[in-house]
């Protein structure tokens, strides 16, 4: 597949950390115009490997070889100059300013230091062009939409006159639609020669995009897939190293009383709908749709963060008035939240006190003091029955992984014993082995009588653990899908507003 | 902790340095001033401590020291109120226990009214308590037509006498020689051979009660933990059920109500209140404390110990500048250093950590 004199050529590349070696012995080519996707679990290499060909760290040992010569990158400015771009799953753009400050930032035209806006401008709309995208490059960035901004990101790597792009999960926090568009571009890159390195965890995008797949496992090749043996079995059984037949599949139990019931719910985000539903006792219910649909502000406006407009919210039989999170969770209400650095952990403290959290003011003595006794038997209880990888119960959750971490918040809230867990992308950024174990866990839950809601992008997700799905279209409730009535294609028609349309 | 163990470390050290170049620093009347100041500035330090480790910060605490010693002052000697468009014209004498109720709860509004600035109308706090600082002051100047207030003049001296004692007088540990401990003292009596008299400010008996309340409180109770975990991260103490606003408003409650005790004591202490320049920057030598103590001005971290060991480490410093022959003019600067040191020397050992951290995991 590879032509005579591929564009990029990875040699035995190695390179260590203290007490890990995160890449051993690693080989890639890349050919003009080709789009590679690497996939493997957290920790397998991927990372450093992107880092390493962006200039942000000096392999140990092995070589690169760009054009069939050696380079060296010391820093991201030299890969820049040699026409490789890294394009972070965070993106770095300067919300405050506009496109076009954007898309020259660093490298703006100008005469004696003052902006040559114009130039900039036309800069801009050449670049915005390339990635089709219809804005002002006089818009602020900060008022575009997360895809808009992705875009743009694009842009900017291309104003570079980039050979190499390299994206790392770009569609992370892209619609369906936008991740179409970005599908749309990549292929018109390739038209032109740009050559890809395409990272994600989404393997039904990987096989939609992708030319040739690599994937790696504890820091070495782990195998390779050519454009006709791409599917879903292969990568998975390549990434985790073992044949994928026990790919999670659940059972569902037989549902039980409402536990949550929403009664014309209206959220502040929106305030034009009404949202009536409920979930039962063992029921674990899913609500698809696309960003931007409203789903984290039902949520949220359920748990009391952002309380709602109007509507009734009851909690097994009973009517309950939730103004901030702690109605919610004397109601018996948990919420795993979407981000869970920004809004789960108190990412300094340890996995023991994140664990006591929310739980401190039931187990208080004398009304105001903590129980250490009862702090330390709960963490250790929680941290042996999820699994939390974790050194020490003192060690502060920042140094763990990002599924151990997820199984953290998990943790603080199973440990109130919640009759209604209500979940917000529950497996984002967690590798395949975590995101089995989370599964596992929240049906253990349902099977132990609470109710489930959760809120998912991922199709895949929502297709293995939901009885039942609510779909959601720009704050309002699309439909509702039975198990039976289940699948991709009705989720997205509800989900894209096509009402009426039975697939 | 460790961070504690390490400024008492160089308080210790400084101190060495200090009573080997000038035979006036051990002196046991030295030790006394040293100990009474750095009590008193420890009580304020607490205050702001925790505003700092909610996250917060408070710059009027200056300001708040001076209102509520020039309070008690106008209190205790009648205060005549004339505002003529108001028609107002009334005169307040207290006893000391009501004036001292009033001038605390005064400081505890104040404290709360910058609270719910912060939480509910989401100010900033530096905007907040810097409007604080500026009308404080001007209202203690307003109030007491900028004249020096104490509690000299027979009248109040008489009737303050036993308060006075008992809050920053002083109690005799050592007389002639003898070493007077209470109870003990009557078994036997220990001769010491080195200091002739040595009395304990009962301030520093203040701030060893109030920092072991204050550290237990921070430490023990839910609450202390709920306000280091907001400190860290508000969002997701909120998203944890934590009702942060009134946490917050706690925070401020305490550091203007420990301002407003620390004030009542500094006036008594001074005898002499001068509305525009009483307490006058002392907001900036607590928040020093608190910082040099191990707080962080990013929130959620901080020990009492740590703090309280700071104001004495300010107030050394300054004490041996001072008797080291370093020009008065020098003495902010040198404070100015050696926090700046300080502050650096601990970021580095916060990377060493990191970095051996990083080895052995």
């Amino acid at each position: 597949m590879a032509s005579p004199s591929p564009l990029l050529r990875v040699e035995a590349l190695d390179k260590s950390f203290p007490g890990v070696r995160a890449l051993d012995g690693v080989n890639l080519t890349l050919a003009r115009g080709e789009v590679l996707a690497v996939i493997g679990e957290n920790g397998a290499g991927k990372s450093t490997l992107m880092k390493i060909l962006a200039g942000v760290q000096l392999p140990d040992g092995g070589r690169i070889l760009l054009d069939d010569r050696p380079i060296r990158c010391h820093s991201v400015h030299e890969a820049l100059r040699l026409g490789i771009v890294l394009i972070h799953q965070e993106l770095n753009l300067a919300e405050n300013l506009d496109v076009a400050a954007n898309i020259s930032l660093g490298r703006e035209a100008h005469v004696l230091g003052f902006l040559r806006s114009r130039a900039m401008r036309a800069e801009a709309r050449r670049a915005l062009k390339l990635v089709g995208l219809d804005v002002s490059p006089r818009k602020r960035v900060g008022d575009l939409t997360i895809g808009q901004r992705q875009m743009v990101e694009i842009a900017k790597a291309l104003a570079t006159n980039a050979r190499i792009l390299i994206m790392d999960e770009p569609t992370s926090s892209l619609s369906r639609h936008e991740t179409e568009t970005l599908f749309g571009v990549i292929r018109n890159l390739k038209a032109q020669g740009v050559s890809v390195i395409y990272i994600s965890h989404r393997l039904g995008e990987v096989r939609a995009v992708a030319d040739r797949v690599v994937a790696l496992r504890d820091g070495k090749n782990a195998g390779e897939l050519l454009r006709g043996e791409i599917d879903e079995r292969r990568m998975v059984s390549l990434m985790i190293g073992r044949d994928a037949s026990g790919w999670y599949r659940r059972e569902p139990l037989p549902a039980g009383e409402p536990l949550l019931e929403v009664r014309d719910l209206a959220t502040q985000a929106h305030r034009r709908h009404r949202l009536s539903f409920q979930v039962r006792r063992g029921e674990i219910v899913g609500i698809a749709g696309l960003v931007g649909a409203g789903r984290t502000e039902l949520l949220e406006a359920i748990f009391g963060v952002t309380p709602p407009a109007a509507g009734t919210i009851c909690v097994a039989g009973r009517p309950v008035r939730i103004r901030h999170p702690i109605d919610a969770i004397c109601a018996g209400l948990a919420l795993l939240p979407e981000d869970r650095k920004l809004q789960g952990l108190v990412l300094e403290m340890s996995v023991r006190q994140n664990i006591s959290l929310p739980g401190l003011f039931r187990t208080r003595l004398a009304g105001m003091f903590l129980n250490f006794r009862r702090e330390r038997s709960d963490a250790a209880s929680l941290i042996s029955s999820l699994r939390i990888r974790t050194p020490q119960a003192t060690t502060p959750v920042q140094l763990l992984s990002g599924g151990n971490q997820q199984k953290t918040v998990l943790a603080k809230w199973l440990n109130l014993r919640p009759r209604v867990l209500l979940l917000d992308e529950p497996t984002r950024g967690v590798d395949i082995g975590a995101k089995e174990e989370i599964y596992r866990l929240l049906e253990q839950a349902a099977r132990e009588g609470a109710a489930i809601l959760f809120v998912s992008s991922e199709m895949q997700e929502v297709l293995t653990l939901a009885d039942r799905v609510l779909v959601m279209h720009q704050g309002a409730l699309a439909g509702q899908l039975t198990r039976e009535q289940l699948s991709e294609e009705a989720v997205m028609h509800l989900a894209t507003g096509q009402v009426g349309t039975t697939p | 902790m460790k961070k504690a163990l390490a400024i008492g470390a160089l308080l210790i050290v400084i101190s060495a340095a200090a009573s080997l170049k000038s035979p006036d620093f051990l002196t046991a009347a030295n030790i006394q001033n040293n100990v009474n100041w750095s009590s008193l500035w420890g009580i304020l330090a607490i205050g702001s401590a925790f505003v700092i480790i909610a996250g917060g910060i408070d710059l009027s605490i200056g300001s708040v020291v001076c209102l509520s010693g020039c309070l008690l002052s106008l209190l205790l000697h009648g205060w005549h109120i004339r505002i003529g468009w108001l028609g107002l014209d009334t005169e307040l004498k207290f006893g000391v226990p009501a004036a001292l109720t009033f001038v605390l709860v005064v400081a505890a509004l104040l404290g709360l009214g910058h609270g719910l600035l912060i939480t509910k109308l989401r100010l900033q706090p530096f905007v907040v308590t810097l409007c604080g600082l500026l009308l404080y002051r001007g209202f203690s100047r307003w109030i007491t037509d900028e004249q020096t207030q104490g509690f000299g003049d027979d009248d109040v001296a008489a009737l303050i006498e036993r308060f006075h004692d008992w809050t920053v007088g002083t109690i005799p540990l050592i007389e002639d020689f003898e070493l007077r401990i209470p109870f003990v003292q009557r078994l036997f009596t220990v001769r010491t051979p080195f200091v002739q008299e040595f009395h304990l400010p009962i301030p520093f008996l203040i701030v060893v009660a109030l920092g072991l309340v204050a550290g237990g409180f921070l430490h023990w109770t839910i609450y202390g933990r709920y306000l280091l975990a907001l400190g860290r991260n508000e969002q997701a103490a909120r998203y944890s059920g934590i009702a942060t606003d009134r946490m917050v408003i706690v925070a401020y409650v305490l550091c203007s109500l420990i301002a407003g005790f620390g004030g009542v004591l500094l006036a008594l202490e001074i005898n002499s209140v001068q509305p525009s320049s009483f307490g006058a920057g002392w907001e900036l030598t607590a928040i020093a404390a608190a910082v040099l103590g191990g707080c962080s001005l990013r929130g959620g971290e901080g020990s009492i110990l740590g703090v309280i060991i700071g104001a004495a480490l300010i107030r050394v410093i300054l004490n041996a500048t001072f008797l080291l022959g370093v020009p008065d003019t020098l003495a902010d600067a040198t404070t100015g250093l050696v926090i700046l040191l300080g502050v650096i020397a601990d970021e580095l050992f916060h990377r060493l950590a990191a970095r051996r951290r990083l080895r052995s995991a």
